[in-house]
């Protein structure tokens, strides 16, 4: 019986503890307190720039969570967000909301690096997309079949690209589909005969730091941080943070902070484009 | 039953608050599962109404942004790769619980052991990278692409086979020694043991960790959305790539707003309206073990 | 037990059960070569104690661990009495055929099918709104306590189950009371299967990342309560390898330490049952 005894004492322990750091909670709890949530390409940035903003402002929390920019725009609606976070601009229907850019983010079309192609044109990848073009061969590479990669319907890097190449997502023929950018670039690594897109800064990132992929240029305009940031580079996406009405307070002074230049060093670091000035 | 329950010298009333407590454990496991089940079914009630049941299973196709929300492809991507896990898992499961407790010197079962032992903890997202960066490209040398129902029963064998063999293995941990000293001064050699005895015995416990094990392939994410290629389509053969019901959910779920984001939750009652089919069907056999085991 | 001689089918059953456990043995070494392959470089003290910086791309993991055994610890707080209070109710009141019970127990099974993402948005809809909990490392707990409450019910009745019916007439023919019964002479007699269902279900929980998402959060500072919200290894994995450039060393080395931890946790369930059961065992 006595260990037993020992495990309920434990267990009481355990319970009236967490009891106690229940109730204690809210004492220690600071008055400014900041909820976001959404986009996930956006987290990692925001979470930074949130950091910062904690140590410039002593007694704030700024809390960052995930859950995809549609997330992050209906919680915002409801309430249950202060600030949403969406990789992509407002719609039509989202006029109620406002929208504050913190930076770019491009998409690029990505293959192997050991694929000689160099270079699609643009009808040439709708084709291949639609699965009417199916062997590298046609286009100038080796004779091998074609591995088509797309990501999930409603992500807005998928709805972007449909947009720019004039396709609908019925008219797709995929053979993989992925949901984040890393899972595409190593699906695209792991097979030589693999075409797929992804954000622009993540695939820069990893193939300058040898993974094999290549990021094919659009139009001859090679794809890189700095065409997006001079607005060349056609296919590219505003990363916003979305407010209900006009913000005042917290929100808006982290909003302001969030976007000011202090924090551009940030944006490069997380491999996004800083909005020009 | 064996009951103690009317012994003369029990403190009736010691025993009732026992009881009691008993019970409101109970209560609380079922109002949670109860919970949940409501939750799902609450989440799905808009698109069981605007889009109705039959549509998911007579639709073209999926494309919940188009109104296209058929779900049939996603089903037998779950059935397949679910099938195909348990009966390569449960064979490698039982043989190793058998070689833990009947083949192996003492020191190397304890070591096979600690090593399943953690395999059952590696997260999921752990298997998926390494099937996504090893297995998968290996797949794909053989037979493009590469992400495929094979890479999806590969990676998922591996999830579930510690489940099924540490389940497995406490069960043999229980069986009286007196039955195998038993069957050991019949003269019976080790492999007839292994069947007439150690088996029979411990039936019940095998099918709860094939249960379990079924239980967690069939509700899988992280792993299978990242080696199964996530492509809407039946699946004709080993190497094509499938979605799963819970793929399908968490590729989706952070994109979907409306009729979309209800319809995902369907996928999730559909799932759960399979595991119901397979837990009645689990239950009967194993109440027949139970009753055989008895008599 | 020695295998008879001049048997063909000892030989061959034996071949195969070695050649099986060698196989899985290979796979999982594999496995575990690969992620320790990647991690160990990365790894040092600081990593363990510091917090995550850029994103998690540097600095360490100190902040992350703390949530997470927080996590864990609000999870197994709750779920095991819970567990073993319906597994003893399960196993020791009724009959197996009993109509509730086999309800109950069927119910639990469907809820152990129910994908970890359908915990997740139940967890946030329930306990971070409706209870008001918010992104909090309570409601992480909580969530993962219902998500493996079946593992461990299941298991734990099992081994309720297995016990032979002599230990409860010897009970009683001592005149023991029915708890008495269970708690000194049922329980520790179940303990190797009890273990089993602790170790899956801290196995599970650790590994959990698409509920805690969605409840405990991705907030990577040190939390300061349990109303926090608190980012879980798993998370920090997956957002490492799946979410940002250059997270994938750091990820490894984050897996090699879960692994650590499992290690750990298993080898301390280990000497539990050591200390807690053998007096209690039976004579072999």
């Amino acid at each position: 019986m006595n260990p037993k005894t020992h495990l309920t004492e434990i267990f009481l322990g355990v319970l009236l503890s967490a009891g106690i750091l229940c109730v204690a909670a809210p004492a220690t709890a600071t008055q400014g307190k900041l909820v976001i949530t959404g986009s996930s390409t956006m987290a990692p940035l925001v979470g930074e720039i949130g950091k910062r903003f904690e140590s410039l402002h002593p007694g704030t929390r700024i809390d960052v969570q995930t859950g995809g920019s549609s997330r992050g725009i209906a919680d915002t609606m409801n309430g249950l967000a202060d600030i949403g976070m969406a990789s992509r601009s407002l719609n039509p229907q989202e006029h109620h909301l406002q929208g504050w850019v913190i930076a770019h983010d491009g998409i690029t079309i990505i293959l192997h690096r050991d694929n000689p192609v160099r270079h699609l044109r643009d009808d040439e990848i709708r084709e291949i997309y639609k699965g009417r073009l199916t062997n590298w061969s046609l286009v100038g590479g080796p004779d091998a079949p074609i591995t088509v990669v797309t990501k999930a319907a409603g992500r807005s890097t998928q709805e972007l690209f449909l947009q720019y190449f004039n396709l609908s997502s019925r008219e797709v023929q995929a053979h993989v589909v992925i949901g984040d950018n890393e899972h595409g670039i190593k699906t695209v690594a792991g097979n030589p005969h693999a075409i797929g897109y992804v954000s622009i800064g993540t695939a820069q990132y990893d193939a300058a730091h040898g993974v094999p992929i290549q990021l094919l240029p659009l139009h001859h305009i090679p794809a890189t941080m700095a065409t997006i940031q001079r607005g060349r580079f056609p296919l590219s996406r505003p990363l916003t943070l979305v407010t209900k009405s006009s913000p005042g307070g917290l929100v808006k002074t982290f909003i302001e902070f969030a976007r000011s230049s202090t924090i551009h060093d940030l944006i490069l670091q997380q491999y996004f484009v800083p909005p020009a000035e | 039953m064996i009951s103690s329950f009317n012994n003369i010298s029990s403190h009736p009333q010691s025993d009732r608050l026992w009881l009691w407590c008993l019970r409101f454990f109970s209560l609380v496991a079922g109002g949670i599962v109860c919970l949940i089940l409501t939750f799902l079914f609450l989440e799905s009630f808009p698109a069981l109404q605007h889009i109705g049941l039959l549509a998911f299973f007579t639709d073209a196709d999926w494309h919940p942004t188009e109104t296209l929300y058929l779900l049939t492809p996603m089903i037998w991507g779950t059935v397949w790769v679910t099938c195909g896990s348990v009966l390569l898992a449960t064979p490698l499961g039982i043989l190793s619980a058998l070689f833990c407790h009947y083949y192996a010197p003492p020191f190397l079962a304890t070591w096979y052991r600690r090593l399943i032992e953690l395999l059952a903890g590696i997260p999921s997202v752990v298997y998926g990278l390494w099937g996504l960066v090893v297995l998968v490209p290996m797949i794909g040398q053989l037979h493009p692409p590469g992400p495929s129902l094979l890479a999806g029963i590969l990676v998922l064998t591996l999830m579930i086979l510690p489940t099924i063999m540490l389940v497995t293995h406490a069960s043999f941990a229980q069986i009286p020694f007196a039955y195998i000293q038993s069957a050991t001064a019949l003269g019976l050699g080790r492999l007839a043991i292994i069947r007439s005895v150690i088996l029979p015995t411990a039936k019940a416990g095998l099918i709860t960790g094939i249960l379990l094990g079924i239980a967690r392939a069939l509700g899988e994410t992280m792993a299978i959305l990242m080696v199964c290629g996530n492509v809407v389509q039946t699946p004709s053969h080993l190497f094509d790539p499938i979605r799963t019901l819970t793929s399908n959910i968490a590729l989706e779920m952070a994109y979907a707003l409306g009729d979309h984001r209800s319809a995902l939750f369907v996928s999730g009652l559909l799932l759960m309206g399979m595991v119901l089919l397979f837990v009645i069907l689990a239950e009967n056999i194993q109440h027949r073990a139970r009753h055989e085991a008895t008599t | 037990m020695k295998p008879q001689p001049n048997s063909l089918q000892e030989f061959g059953s034996t071949a195969l059960v070695w050649g099986t456990a060698g196989l899985v043995t290979l796979t999982f070494l594999w496995l575990l070569g690969d992620i320790l392959a990647h991690g160990l470089p990365q790894l040092s003290w600081t990593f363990v104690f510091a917090s995550p910086e850029n994103a998690g791309r540097e600095g360490g993991i100190g902040s992350i661990l703390v949530s997470t055994g927080l996590i864990i610890g609000v999870c197994m707080a709750v779920a095991l009495p819970i567990a073993l209070g319906t597994a003893i109710f399960l196993a020791e009141y009724f009959r197996y055929d009993w109509v509730l019970g086999r309800v109950l127990r069927g119910s639990l099974d469907v809820l152990a099918g129910v994908p970890s993402i359908v915990f997740g948005l139940f967890g946030n809809a329930v306990f971070c709104y409706a209870l008001g909990l918010g992104f909090s490392i309570l409601s992480g707990g909580l969530t993962l306590a219902c998500m493996v409450l079946p593992l461990l019910i299941r298991t734990t009745e099992e081994s309720f189950r297995m016990i032979p019916v002599e230990h409860r007439l010897s009970a009683a023919a001592l005149g023991l009371s029915k708890p008495t019964t269970i708690l000194s002479v049922l329980l520790p007699s179940a303990i190797p299967g009890l273990l089993v269902g602790f170790i899956l279900s801290l196995g599970r929980a650790l590994a959990e990342t698409a509920a805690l998402i969605f409840t405990s959060g991705y907030v990577d500072r040190m939390p300061d309560s349990f109303l926090d919200s608190g980012r879980a290894l798993s998370v920090h994995i997956y957002d490492l390898a799946m979410n940002v450039a250059g997270g994938n060393p750091n990820a490894y080395a984050t897996a090699v330490i879960l692994v650590s931890l499992l290690l750990l946790a298993n080898l301390f369930s280990l000497w539990i049952a050591e200390r807690w059961a053998t007096p209690n065992r039976l004579p072999a």
